[in-house]
């Protein structure tokens, strides 16, 4: 029976061969495997007719594709065209990049990455409708000299004079005027890009992903086609492209990599309180993923805080610590009220009754241990818990009440204790600039009490964690955005003893070995007298 | 080009097996119904269903736009500019009703073909005319006189959708032309998410947008019995059955429940 079904693919395969079908549309296919395959696979999240309504996809934002209206963000085709086959095997096989889609070229064999496609294609009409034909658009290569400071100021000007600021922001991070209003085809919510992710853009983050992005639009998103521009001359093809590498330059070189320990050098100067203190500037940043907090009620699998940009440096009594972190509004905001709401719609809750939108201020929290561990064992990551491990230390911001953040325990996700009267105080500085936050924690490092409020020491592993709370993305309570354990580690000043002592040794050894050939020579010269 | 005149001959192809199609299950035919290889042509000479459109209760508030965001578009307004959902007229007429034979047809008509193509005019961050027809194989013309950054897109189902950016004063013709009927198709700018459009594409020339004192007019109709349904953005559908014969204008009122 396989082996017909086979054979028939492969027929069909070779008459789209023979009929001058123009595009590398894949042979051989056979959507029977391709169910298999899909159900398998695919359902959970996408649904078993296709339509993007899986089990699993009121947990997300943006929710999976609905295949049965034939439209496809990424592709090498106008606006309103379907994709080519290599399009969509481009993201089965590497994913879509900031979102639940993972890649499945090393999960899938050929065979059945090929057949889930052709088996995809059979939810939408418009797949089998022989009058449209896909004419990839002919990208062209990106003009050199694309990170110069020239080609950047053109980008920028573009960036500015065709509109990208209206919902990227004047920054980029994805903040601009109309951002608020932003939804999908099905009437979800739809962040702009924050454009200094590139590591996190759907369709890739190379100059030419970018500029395939403008050319081809999102479609079903509010991210149009600028093609026309080219053929209105509004701009120049290379134009596009000086636009596409400024975007680029938002992003580092590279996707951010996590290195488990903050180091905190000891500075001989002021401890920089201010959040644009120019000595930061100074201090190594560290990178920190946040992953959605789904183990206790209130799950939620859609944080928008993807990272946090950690700094720390220390002198001699006090420590502080420089947290940064792209967030498309300063809570509260009443122009997001209503994408809060359009959240919470588009989202399933793990309580029976939804909850109104409201507006709540972002918060940050940065939790240690109570006391530094002596062994391996550490508190429950989460917020530690009431018994057991024992309650973790915090200090917790809101934007709500900007400049002073609130030191305490948390025994569990659901409870805090602030420490009030004779704790060591945490002062905190904060700047809201342009999609993103700037906070300055500082300490002591000696503490009260230094059983319940962790005395800061050198030379010691520190655990350290973080959550971030994006009210406009109606984050609060357990719907948040959370990290593992990492260390802080506040080095200890180098003492003088480990630059001279390696010079000693040398000096001393040294001298002893000369004073043996000395003593080896005049040996030597006795015996030839004798 | 040569693709674009392919493409709507064929969909016009299309669309004759269409209306084909839904004929057999419309309302009974015309007692001598022409020969299907006989064309029938639309003529002045036709039938005429014309008749005024109201609502009753109150209607609903169009809720105002804020559009201190963009000082061009709010120049353009001497009071605060309000969304269009529901535009009503003197004595309850309620205007922007798209009405249109949905069914009906005689097999062998032959539509004469689509005039100059309809153009959409996004002014005052808003769109002109907010509900409005055209042809299959028509292709949209996009104009921006706010000189701002609209992104224009339509969400068709049976069509292709798009979505196209205009960043200054321009008029372009949208990426492709509509080749299958559908009814209604929304257009909404993303830039400004007040910004909503509502088109019909029809396989055939019958079909009306209220005007503000509620009044619609379709003529030229062969003689037949048509399913003609109105379509309103907040008041839903109405349908109803028509008989023409000859070069008579019937009159067909429709009432809707403002909620």
């Amino acid at each position: 029976m396989t082996a017909v079904w086979r054979f028939g693919g492969l027929a069909v395969g070779c008459a789209a061969l023979l009929t001058a079908q123009p595009l590398n549309r894949l042979t051989a296919q056979d959507t029977t495997a391709g169910k298999t395959v899909y159900v398998k696979w695919c359902a959970g999240c996408h649904g078993d007719n296709g339509a993007g309504d899986g089990v699993a996809a009121q947990r997300m934002i943006p929710p999976p594709r609905d295949f049965t209206a034939g439209l496809y963000q990424i592709r090498s085709t106008a606006s309103g065209e379907l994709p080519t086959d290599a399009d969509v095997m481009r993201s089965i096989d590497e994913g879509l990049y900031g979102t639940a889609m993972p890649g499945w070229k090393t999960r899938l064999s050929d065979r059945e990455r090929r057949d889930v496609l052709a088996y995809i294609k059979t939810f939408s009409a418009f797949f089998a409708d022989t009058s449209l034909h896909l004419k990839p658009i002919a990208f062209g290569s990106a003009p050199s000299g694309g990170t110069g400071a020239d080609a950047l100021k053109v980008g920028r000007q573009f960036y500015d004079s065709i509109g990208c600021r209206k919902c990227h922001g004047d920054q980029g991070r994805g903040d601009g005027p109309s951002a608020p209003t932003l939804k999908d085809d099905a009437q979800h919510p739809i962040f702009a890009a924050n454009l200094h992710e590139n590591w996190r853009f759907n369709g890739g983050g190379s100059v030419e992903d970018i500029y395939h992005r403008l050319r081809t639009g999102l479609d079903g998103t509010p991210m149009p086609s600028f093609s026309d521009l080219l053929e209105q001359k509004f701009l120049t093809d290379e134009q596009l492209w000086r636009l596409a590498q400024y975007v680029r330059s938002l992003s580092p070189k590279d996707a951010p990599v996590v290195r488990d320990v903050i180091h905190a050098p000891l500075t001989p100067k002021a401890l920089p309180h201010a959040p644009d203190d120019s000595a930061w500037k100074a201090v190594d940043t560290y990178w920190f993923p946040l992953v959605g907090q789904i183990v206790r009620k209130q799950r939620w699998f859609a944080p928008a805080v993807s990272g946090v940009w950690v700094q720390a440096v220390h002198t001699a009594d006090s420590i502080a610590l420089r947290v940064t972190w792209d967030d498309r509004s300063q809570s509260p905001d009443s122009a997001w009220l209503t994408y809060i709401g359009r959240v919470l719609a588009a989202t399933s809750s793990d309580d029976s009754t939804r909850e109104q939108p409201a507006l709540w201020p972002d918060q940050l929290a940065v939790q240690f241990p109570v006391s530094i561990p002596t062994g391996m064992e550490r508190p429950y990551f989460l917020m530690g818990s009431s018994s057991g491990g024992g309650p973790v230390y915090q200090w917790r911001w809101s934007s709500g009440n900007r400049g002073s953040a609130v030191a305490g325990l948390a025994r569990g996700i659901d409870r805090f204790d602030p420490i009030s009267g004779g704790g060591a105080t945490v002062g905190t500085q904060a700047v809201y600039d342009h999609g993103q936050w700037r906070l300055v924690f500082t300490r002591a490092l000696a503490s009260p009490d230094s059983t319940s409020q962790l005395p800061f020491r050198t030379g010691r592993a520190i655990p350290v964690a973080f959550f971030a709370w994006d009210r406009s993305n109606g984050e609060h309570c357990a719907r948040m955005g959370i990290s593992t354990w990492y260390f802080l580690a506040l080095d200890e000043p180098v003492p003088a003893r480990v630059f001279i002592s390696p010079v000693l040794a040398m000096v001393l050894t040294l001298g002893l070995g000369m004073l043996v050939v000395w003593r080896a020579q005049q040996k030597t010269s006795l015996r030839r007298q004798q | 080009m040569k693709g674009r005149i392919f493409s709507v001959v064929g969909s016009l192809f299309v669309l004759t097996v269409c209306s084909k199609g839904s004929q057999t299950n419309a309302a009974p035919p015309a007692a001598n119904p022409p020969p299907a290889d006989e064309p029938v042509n639309a003529s002045a000479a036709g039938g005429t269903i014309s008749g005024k459109i109201k609502f009753t209760g109150t209607a609903p508030k169009n809720p105002t736009i804020d559009m201190s965001d963009e000082t061009v578009c709010k120049a353009k307004y001497k009071t605060t500019p309000t969304e269009e959902n529901v535009v009503a007229g003197p004595a309850n007429a309620l205007a922007n009703v798209f009405v249109y034979v949905k069914s009906g047809v005689p097999a062998g008509y032959t539509a004469p073909p689509p005039g100059a193509a309809p153009v959409i005019d996004q002014d005052g961050c808003r769109y002109h005319p907010h509900v409005f027809g055209m042809r299959v194989g028509q292709t949209l013309q996009i104009k921006n006189s706010d000189g701002i950054l609209h992104n224009i897109k339509a969400m068709g189902k049976a069509n292709r959708p798009f979505n196209v950016s205009e960043p200054t004063t321009m008029t372009m013709g949208a990426p492709r032309p509509f080749t299958a009927p559908e009814v209604m198709i929304t257009l909404e700018c993303n830039v400004h998410g007040w910004m909503t459009a509502h088109v019909g594409v029809r396989p055939d020339p019958f079909y009306a947008v209220s005007t503000p004192d509620g009044s619609f007019s379709i003529s030229g109709l062969p003689p037949g019995t048509y399913t003609i349904e109105a379509w309103h953005e907040k008041f839903g559908t109405q349908t109803v059955t028509v008989t023409v014969a000859g070069t008579e204008t019937k009159t067909q009122n429709f009432t809707f429940a403002a909620h």
